[in-house]
């Protein structure tokens, strides 16, 4: 059907209803998010990723951030069949406009990975912060006080994922807040929210009709660097060992 | 007595220590921000900051509550969890006040070619084409409508696509 | 750029100035135990450069912050590592150790073994002067006997705290790099206790040039027995950092872990001339050499003195390219061991070659104040010093 400036007229206090339930709220004012009953978590997964770039574009608007910085990007990995310690990896800014054509026929495996901070349980970045300007929420996502880093970089150094960096005019550590002020409101981050294909969803590891347990209890999941021990909470279903 | 007075100037030394201590404590009790520590090592305060930041995508629940019949559309197809602002773009403001904004209708031979070129990097059972020869340059929209672009189940609800 | 980097790695986010850091900070330390050399171990010969090795150590030590306030985002955000120091967090602590050094060590020392003449000048010398000295002395005028004695016997203890604080300062500032388990050419446990040395090296080797340099200034003859044994010292202190630098070394290459190729390629390439030749070659092999010729022939007074200049400088050289190597090398490869980045030190930026210079020639212009003030080696204070043995 086609919509009228009447429709428009009749659907518009319905859409400011919606929209103020929406809203409702920052943690300590509303009673619909309490910070001890969440615990958040990201599932990636890369059997479903096709590298479109929505989740990079969707994240630079929502979060206006900096050109040529990201708090997510998508790396496209071109394994020979049994070479995984010699993947070819690119990610074109950010892998924000797609990537060029691969052969037809190739040799070897084409992937997508996307990437972004994996909200460690036992953060490095936050460990080493001189100053508490970083943090590990009650409700598990790792944010910045921007109004107290001083911007030594101490943080970007210590992430392994490289998810952290100096932002360019602000000149202090900027980062993924798991989109905490869409979260809060009931809402999914704005990546999941632009994915197509469902290949990254927001998980709350606490919520147990979160569909993440089903999903856990059945696939093999894993996390990046398991190796560093990071309690990394950003799971990825499919990966190759030649991810890094 | 005079071993105490020999070491006088020792005194004044560590005096200079305990004043700048105390001038040190009494400033932090001011600078340090009043959440700071409330939760943990940090200002808590900066929780709330983030979370009161204002959202740009309105999020699909609240396209549907007045798009219900493109939302019926999408339901039965393939494109059923593609959300609405995946491919029309981040519409908070429309949300918050639809007259201030009408969103552009995006360009199907664009949008639809970003996830549908065809691509051995991509998962195999992702339905993609090579758009100049699927369709010969005509947009996409021509033959399916993109909120339900399985083409038999399109007619039904043709008028949504426009 | 080279290979893959994470999209955010590309831009090095500490610059040259990073690389003074640890550099002038191991200055402070290493000439600090060359002053405890004679004051705590009893090495009578090394006295001439006692109380030059302690100012040096303080001028160098007001420098230390200052580099890192400049790298800062938002410097004036700094004083937050004091009022909330983060327990955790390995650079939180070295302000406070900064702090303790500066204060309860260094000053208290210095200010110690010059009272007397604080003193002497407060009442001897004119207007500003005459305040700026008053002031030092915090206006006790006691230079009884007993309370002199009473200050060389503190003295004595802080040196002895000093010692085990002087590696405290360079060992945080090795342990800030070492203790990083994302990035593995920083992380070992060796890199503070490499650092340590290698400041002790470069300390002693900056006091023995300054003492040189200002001995000629001042057209007296340098005290050869003094600097000889402080070259023998300067010789096994650096045999040991040496044979730590190349247990990492050799530890690395064996073990050969994921990070490997991508360190081993970038020793090779971007890294070669400042960590082979440089580093290993020049500032290290070189002087080492020389030094080991000191000992071993008996060499004529002036060769000695070219010896010691010359291994002097390239020891400098040599750790501040150790420095260089810890700090940007650590930085020029991808986290993801796929890629290579690049660093060029801009001119005139904040964080430039122009501030790098200038902060590096700032302590030596502390020091010529220091100097002024607080002449280390006035006859009438050599004369009291060697009494109070």
């Amino acid at each position: 059907m086609n919509i009228t400036r009447r429709h428009i007229l009749l659907l518009l206090p319905a859409a400011a209803v919606a929209w103020k339930s929406m809203l409702a709220g920052t943690p300590e004012d509303s009673p619909n998010y309490n910070m001890s009953e969440h615990w958040w978590g990201m599932l990636i997964d890369i059997s479903k990723c096709i590298g479109c770039g929505n989740c990079v574009r969707a994240c630079q608007t929502e979060n206006d951030l900096p050109d040529g910085f990201f708090r997510t990007w998508v790396e496209r990995y071109h394994r020979s069949n049994w070479s995984l310690e010699n993947p070819e990896v690119i990610s074109p800014d950010g892998g924000k406009e797609g990537f060029p054509s691969v052969p037809d026929d190739p040799s070897g495996e084409y992937f997508f990975v996307p990437k972004m901070c994996n909200h460690c349980a036992d953060s490095p970045c936050t460990q080493v912060c001189p100053v508490g300007a970083t943090f590990i929420s009650p409700d598990g996502v790792v944010l910045i006080d921007q109004r107290y880093c001083m911007g030594c970089g101490y943080c970007v150094q210590a992430c392994p994922y490289g998810c952290r960096y100096i932002h360019p005019t602000k000149k202090v550590a900027d980062k993924c807040t798991l989109c905490y002020h869409r979260i809060t409101k009931g809402l999914t981050t704005a990546c999941c929210e632009a994915c197509p294909t469902g290949a990254r969803q927001l998980a709350d590891l606490k919520n147990p009709k979160d569909p993440i347990h089903e999903f856990l209890k059945t696939h093999t999941v894993q996390v990046l660097k398991p190796q560093l021990a990071t309690g990394a909470k950003t799971f990825y279903n499919d990966l190759d060992g030649s991810v890094r | 007595m005079n071993g105490f007075k020999d070491a006088g100037h020792l005194f004044r030394f560590a005096g200079l220590f305990v004043v700048a201590f105390l001038v040190f404590w009494v400033v932090r009790g001011f600078v340090v921000p009043k959440t700071f520590g409330q939760y943990g090592h940090y200002r808590a305060a900066a929780i709330a900051e983030y979370a009161a930041r204002p959202v740009k995508f309105a999020g699909h629940q609240a396209c549907e509550a007045c798009h219900t019949d493109i939302a019926s559309t999408k339901a039965g197809g393939p494109h059923a969890r593609v959300n609405c602002e995946a491919c029309h773009g981040a519409l908070a403001k429309h949300a918050e006040d639809p007259t201030s904004l009408t969103p552009a209708k995006p360009d199907t031979a664009v949008l639809c070619a970003r996830c549908h070129t065809a691509s051995a990097a991509k998962p195999k059972n992702f339905p993609q084409v090579d758009p100049a020869e699927h369709s010969g340059g005509a947009p996409c929209q021509t033959c399916h409508n993109p909120h339900s672009p399985v083409i038999g189940a399109t007619l039904a609800a043709k008028g949504g696509a426009q | 750029m080279s290979g893959y980097m994470y999209p955010n790695e590309i831009t090095l986010y500490w610059s040259v100035l990073i690389v003074l850091y640890p550099y002038i900070t191991g200055l402070v330390a290493g000439a600090f135990i060359l002053a405890s050399l004679e004051r705590v171990f009893r090495v009578e010969a090394v006295k001439p450069t006692y109380r030059l090795a302690l100012l040096t150590a303080m001028s160098f030590l007001l420098v230390a912050p200052l580099p890192l306030l400049f790298h800062l985002g938002q410097p004036l955000r700094c004083w937050e590592m004091y009022f909330t120091p983060h327990s955790t967090s390995a650079m939180a602590m070295f302000g406070y150790v900064y702090l303790w050094y500066l204060m309860a060590v260094l000053s208290f020392e210095i200010w110690l073994d010059y009272r007397r003449e604080i003193v002497l000048r407060s009442q001897s010398s004119k207007g500003l002067l005459r305040l700026v000295y008053t002031i030092m002395s915090l206006g006790s005028s006691n230079v009884s006997e007993r309370s002199l004695r009473i200050d060389d016997r503190v003295g004595w203890i802080v040196t002895l705290v000093g010692i085990p604080s002087a590696f405290l300062l360079h060992g945080y500032v090795g342990f800030i790099f070492g203790s990083l388990k994302a990035n593995p050419w920083w992380s070992s446990p060796l890199t503070p206790v490499v650092f340590i040395f290698s400041a002790m090296v470069s300390g002693i080797a900056a006091v023995t040039l300054i003492y040189m340099a200002v001995t000629r200034l001042r057209r007296e003859p340098i005290d050869m027995r003094c600097v000889d044994t402080v070259a023998m010292y300067l010789f096994y202190i650096f045999i040991i950092d040496f044979s730590l630098e190349m247990l990492d070394l050799v530890h690395r290459i064996y073990e050969a872990d994921e990070s490997f190729r991508s360190l081993d390629f970038l020793v090779h390439t971007r890294l070669f001339f400042s960590q082979i030749v440089l580093q290993i070659l020049l500032g290290t092999l070189a002087p080492l050499i020389l030094l080991f010729l000191t000992q071993i022939v008996k060499l004529p007074e002036i060769a000695r003195k070219r010896i010691y200049v010359f291994s002097g400088c390239m020891i400098l050289i040599g750790v501040f390219a150790m420095r260089w190597n810890v700090v940007i090398g650590g930085q020029l490869f991808s986290k993801s061991f796929l890629g290579y980045t690049t660093y060029k030190v801009g001119l005139v930026t904040h964080e430039g070659l122009l501030v790098a210079v200038g902060l590096s020639l700032l302590p030596l212009f502390f020091l010529w104040v220091l100097l002024m003030l607080l002449p280390p080696w006035s006859e009438a204070g050599d004369r009291q010093s060697a009494a109070a043995d």
